[in-house]
Parts: C-alpha cells; sequence; structure tokens
C-alpha cells in the first residue's frame, strides 16, 4: 500500500477528481492531440501564445488518474511560462520520471522550476505508467510545433 | 526406434488418467511452476490466461528433451535425427487432428497463431472469390485478428464487410446473424468464444444458418479451445483457427484446421522451401496439402510443444474443468458486484471463464497497476476488441479471466485488491 501512495498521492487524487483548466480554448494559437494505443488514453492540449510566452493553456480528453492529474497539473504549472522556461520544466520532468530513484540528479533550479510536480517522482518506480506522465508533455512539445495535423503517439 | 521421449508422449494419456477421477486443482497447479511466484512480495495470483496462459512442465519437458536431443529439420534429412524431429513434429499434428475431431491430418495447417490462420483464409480461399459488393459477414464482438484481415480484403477488392451487432449484455443472436445474410454474403468468420466479453457464440445455429445460404464458415476458436471440447466435423465447419499459446503450449504455433478440399483447392499463401515438389525457373509445382501451406522451416519446437499440450489437456476432464471454471465465474460475478460501484462489462447467458469490470471514477490502467501491487495480474485496456469497447461506451475495462489453475483463493485475493482499489482512490 505504502508504494502505491508515493504513485498515487493526494495531489494527484485531486487533480484527477477536479481537472484544472479542462476544455478546449477557443482562442488557441496551437494544438496538439496525444493519443496512447496501448491503454487508449487521449489528450489535447490548447496554447495561447504570443510574443514567445504562455498565455493560456487547456486541456481536454480521457485517461488514467495519472495522465489526467499530470495534464491538469501541466497546465497550472506552464501557464504564464516563457516558453523556455517551459521547456527547461519539460527537460526536468522528463528526468524525474524516468530516472532510477538512485541516479536522480535535479540541481535546486530543477526542483524550483518543477515545484508542485516532483510528487510525479514515485511514477518513475513504476515503469509500465512513465508514458501515461508524459503523454501529454509530448503532446505539448508537438503543439509548439504545430504538428497539429497527426496525433502525438508515445509508441515509436 | 522410438526415443525415450515419444514414448513417453504416447503415454501420456495412460499417466495423467487419474486426474479424470476428480478435478484435483492443487495437483494441477503443481504442474506450473511459474504459479508458484511471490509479486510484488505477494503470492501470484494469475487472471491474465485469456491473454497468454501459463506453461506446465510437461510442455517445457517435451520442448527441452526435442533441443537436447531429437533436434534437426523436418522433412529433408535422412540422417536419424531429422528422423526423429519429423515424426515428432508430424506426431503433434496427429494430435492436433484428434484433440478438434478432424479425420485427417492433411486437414491440419500449422501456422503462427489465430492471426496467421485468418490471414491465410482471407487472402488464399475468400480473396479470389471476391466480387465488388460481395459482403463478409463477422459479428460485433470480434478480436482485432477478425476484422483487420477482412477489412485488407475487402479493400483490395471492393467488398464490404457487414457486421451482426451485439446486445446490451455482449451476446449475439443466431437470428440476427441469419437477418444479415444476402444473396451477396460470400464468407462469415466469428469468434466461438469472445475474448474481451467471455461470450459463447451459439455457433451450430449460425453455422446452420450460413450452410443454408451456401455461405463458407471460418472460426475464430482461440479463446474456445482451452476450455471445451470441439469437434469440427460435428460442426461441419470450413475452417477452425487455434493459438497454443492460450491452451497452455508455447507462443508462436497454432493451427488452421480447413476441410481438404478447399485447402486443396486454394492457392499457396506464401513460397519457398517445403511447399514445393519441383521448381525450375520455368515452373513450379506446389506441395501437397498442408505442406503447400508451410513455406520454409517450420516452428519445430513450437508444434511439439503444442502436442505436448494437448496431452496435457486430454488429462484433465473438461465437464469437470468447465464446472469448476463456471464456479470461480459465478463467485468472481457475484462478490465483485456485491462490492457496489462495479459494472461488470459482458453478461451474455452463456459465458466463459473471463469477467470485464470497470470500477466507477478508477480507470482500468490504474485498477491494473494497484492489483499488479497486490500480486494480481489482469489485464488492463481494450483487449484489441476496440469496436466492443466502443459499443459499451468505456475507454478501456479491467478483465479477469481464469484457467486451469485458478482456485476459489484466487478469487479471494482479486476481490480483496479491487477493495484496495477504491480505498486508493477514495
Amino acid at each position: 500500500m505504502s508504494d502505491l501512495r508515493d504513485l498515487y498521492q493526494e495531489v494527484i487524487l485531486d487533480h484527477n477528481r477536479q481537472p484544472r483548466n479542462f476544455g478546449p480554448l477557443e482562442t488557441a494559437s496551437h494544438k496538439a492531440d496525444g493519443y496512447n494505443p496501448l491503454c487508449g488514453d487521449r489528450v489535447t492540449v490548447y496554447l495561447q501564445i504570443q510574443d514567445d510566452r504562455i498565455d493560456d493553456v487547456r486541456f481536454d480528453g480521457a485517461g488514467c488518474a495519472i495522465s489526467t492529474a499530470s495534464a491538469s497539473m501541466l497546465t497550472d504549472v506552464l501557464k504564464g511560462r516563457s516558453l523556455e522556461e517551459a521547456r527547461a520544466v519539460f527537460d526536468a520532468f522528463s528526468r524525474l520520471v524516468t530516472a532510477d530513484s538512485t541516479e536522480l540528479n535535479l540541481s535546486d533550479a530543477d526542483r524550483e522550476l518543477l515545484g508542485k510536480l516532483l510528487v510525479f517522482q514515485g511514477v518513475c518506480e513504476f515503469p509500465a505508467r512513465v508514458k501515461c506522465a508524459t503523454l501529454v508533455w509530448h503532446t505539448w512539445s508537438a503543439a509548439l510545433s504545430q504538428e497539429t495535423d497527426a496525433p502525438v503517439s508515445t509508441e515509436e | 526406434m522410438l526415443t525415450a521421449h515419444e514414448r513417453a508422449e504416447g503415454g501420456a494419456l495412460d499417466s495423467k488418467s487419474d486426474r479424470r477421477a476428480t478435478f484435483d486443482v492443487a495437483a494441477i497447479r503443481a504442474d506450473f511452476p511459474a504459479l508458484d511466484q511471490e509479486v510484488h512480495g505477494k503470492p501470484l495470483v494469475y487472471l491474465d490466461s485469456a491473454a497468454s496462459a501459463q506453461k506446465p512442465r510437461a510442455v517445457i519437458a517435451a520442448m527441452d528433451s526435442l533441443y537436447l536431443h531429437d533436434y534437426a529439420n523436418v522433412h529433408r534429412g535422412v540422417h536419424e535425427l531429422s528422423q526423429r524431429a519429423t515424426r515428432r513434429y508430424e506426431g503433434a499434428r496427429d494430435r492436433v487432428r484428434d484433440f478438434i475431431g478432424a479425420g485427417d491430418s492433411r486437414e491440419i495447417v500449422f501456422v503462427r497463431g489465430t492471426t496467421e490462420a485468418v490471414n491465410l483464409v482471407a487472402q488464399s480461399f475468400v480473396r479470389p472469390r471476391l466480387q465488388p459488393g460481395d459482403e463478409i459477414l463477422i459479428t460485433g464482438l470480434e478480436h482485432h485478428s477478425n476484422i483487420v484481415p477482412w477489412q485488407l480484403v475487402a479493400e483490395a477488392t471492393g467488398a464490404k464487410l457487414v457486421v451482426v451487432a451485439i446486445d446490451e449484455h455482449g451476446a449475439v443472436s443466431a437470428d440476427e446473424f441469419a437477418a444479415k445474410i444476402t444473396e451477396r454474403t460470400r464468407f462469415a468468420s466469428f469468434a466461438h468464444i469472445s475474448n474481451s466479453l467471455g461470450t459463447v457464440l451459439p455457433i451450430e445455429a449460425m453455422i446452420a444458418h450460413a450452410k443454408k445460404a451456401g455461405v463458407s464458415v471460418m472460426i475464430d476458436g482461440a479463446q474456445a479451445v482451452p476450455h471445451r471440447h470441439v469437434d469440427v466435423r460435428a460442426l461441419d465447419v470450413d475452417f477452425y483457427a487455434f493459438s497454443s499459446h492460450k491452451m497452455y503450449g508455447p507462443s508462436g504455433i497454432g493451427a488452421l484446421y480447413g476441410k481438404a478440399s478447399h485447402l486443396e483447392a486454394m492457392p499457396p499463401y506464401q513460397g519457398g522451401g517445403e511447399m514445393i515438389t519441383k521448381v525450375s525457373f520455368e515452373e513450379t509445382v506446389y506441395n501437397d496439402i498442408p505442406h503447400k501451406f508451410e513455406a520454409g522451416t517450420p516452428n519445430i519446437g513450437g508444434a511439439i510443444g503444442l502436442g505436448a499440450a494437448i496431452d496435457y489437456l486430454n488429462g484433465i476432464d473438461f465437464d469437470q474443468l468447465a464446472a469448476h471454471e463456471e464456479s470461480l465465474l459465478a463467485a468472481a460475478t457475484t462478490q465483485l458486484v456485491d462490492l457496489g460501484g462495479i459494472t461488470v462489462v459482458g453478461t451474455a447467458p452463456e459465458k466463459a471463464a473471463v469477467v470485464g469490470f470497470v470500477i466507477d471514477g478508477v480507470h482500468p490502467h490504474d485498477v491494473g497497476t494497484i492489483l499488479d501491487r497486490e500480486g494480481v495480474a489482469v489485464r488492463a485496456g481494450h483487449h484489441c476488441a476496440q469496436p466492443v469497447m466502443d459499443h459499451f461506451k468505456v475507454p478501456a475495462t479491467v478483465r479477469a479471466s481464469f484457467g486451469c489453475y485458478n482456485t476459489m483463493d484466487d478469487v479471494v485475493r482479486l476481490v480483496a485488491a479491487v477493495e484496495v482499489c477504491r480505498e486508493v482512490f477514495r
């Protein structure tokens, strides 16, 4: 039970129950669809970007608790950030959820960037679930390059 | 001269005959070494046999003895090892013949699995018979492997795929099936038992309707052969396919039964060695059935493992097995429903030992992870049957499937693990 609580922390369950910034963004300048064919998780990320700054970000879709909470918290953390900062968060988040806990090497600056996203550290102990946490981030990254035609997949 | 293992294979029925007296699940469990382990610190409860079943020692030993003593290429060598390997490989074919009640070993084609069998029939038997506007009939609960091969031939020929709808319980009605047969129907292919819901289809009535209209039929028996006796001659079915790995044999091997008259009339599916009798650059003469459909060196060890799995199943009384699995299914269904807040997906009156369910407010993928940490292995996902998921308007389900080695204790552990899910998500 205790290692399950490392994965399903209260913050994650809360974002799963009440996702923030959920629903389409009519004024989106960028948008991408993400899909994990293995589990059927779907997410769409909408971005309003001006002068290299994310003025607004929303998502919709359906998926497991990890993917829903990850999407909800992405919108919380990235709203108002510069694209440069947002890319740094993406990089730190990727290392957070994929690293073996013994080799995880985050600087103080990384930790500050990640903020509440640090609750996803438990995901790295559940290799089958890493893709659930990263789907929305890959989708966000695809939206930046406006790759909106082909759905993004976490499967190669 | 028979090898020690060939003698053992010949005697397998006798040595297992005591299993027929009573259904001794403890003795069966002892035959499956992989079941005896801990996962995440808890004794393993394996409820994913519908995806792939664990293997008894007898299957592992049969394959071991091939590679340790009798391995060589088949149908080629005059030397002793090739003779032995060929005898054991063809012996496995004879076992498949008897297992499904076919009359002639030439009607048994070794394939990689059910998927390859469907593709073989689609490309070699059905495709040459299709004209634009012709119809291929399937049902709404098919596995992707019994949908996509038909879409491929339909696309290539201008034929149409016609789907018999499933009802709210996940059942298929033979009358609905009959109503969908038209003068353009050229072929019908459907599951014996649904992989995602466990529904047993009324295949006898469906085959009878098809026969009356002159429509040939293929049955996907992947989920049926581990649970019930199949008699292809009594069914009078044209093609019947199954995979070894769901019936306690190795993966990568399966069998296609086809009526000899059909197989003889069909063009080869793939070209290569083994499937020919004479090759020149001007002309090739194809080998006789079934070798015409077995191009290249076959999965020798796989076929022999499948033969051993059949010997193993022959040592189990299928009526008692069915009663045992039915009691597990009934207990699991009742106890899950009694927890409240759980919807069982697939409630057809006649079902095999599969419970598909969703927990209110908890995504199946999260359930799969939590159950795994409790030592309970289930499948969470769309089960390669996305149209079925769409029908029930769920993205996925949790599927617990039972095999010959599961016990009432496994049901208790499943239900307890589901309670942990609800505690985590409270």
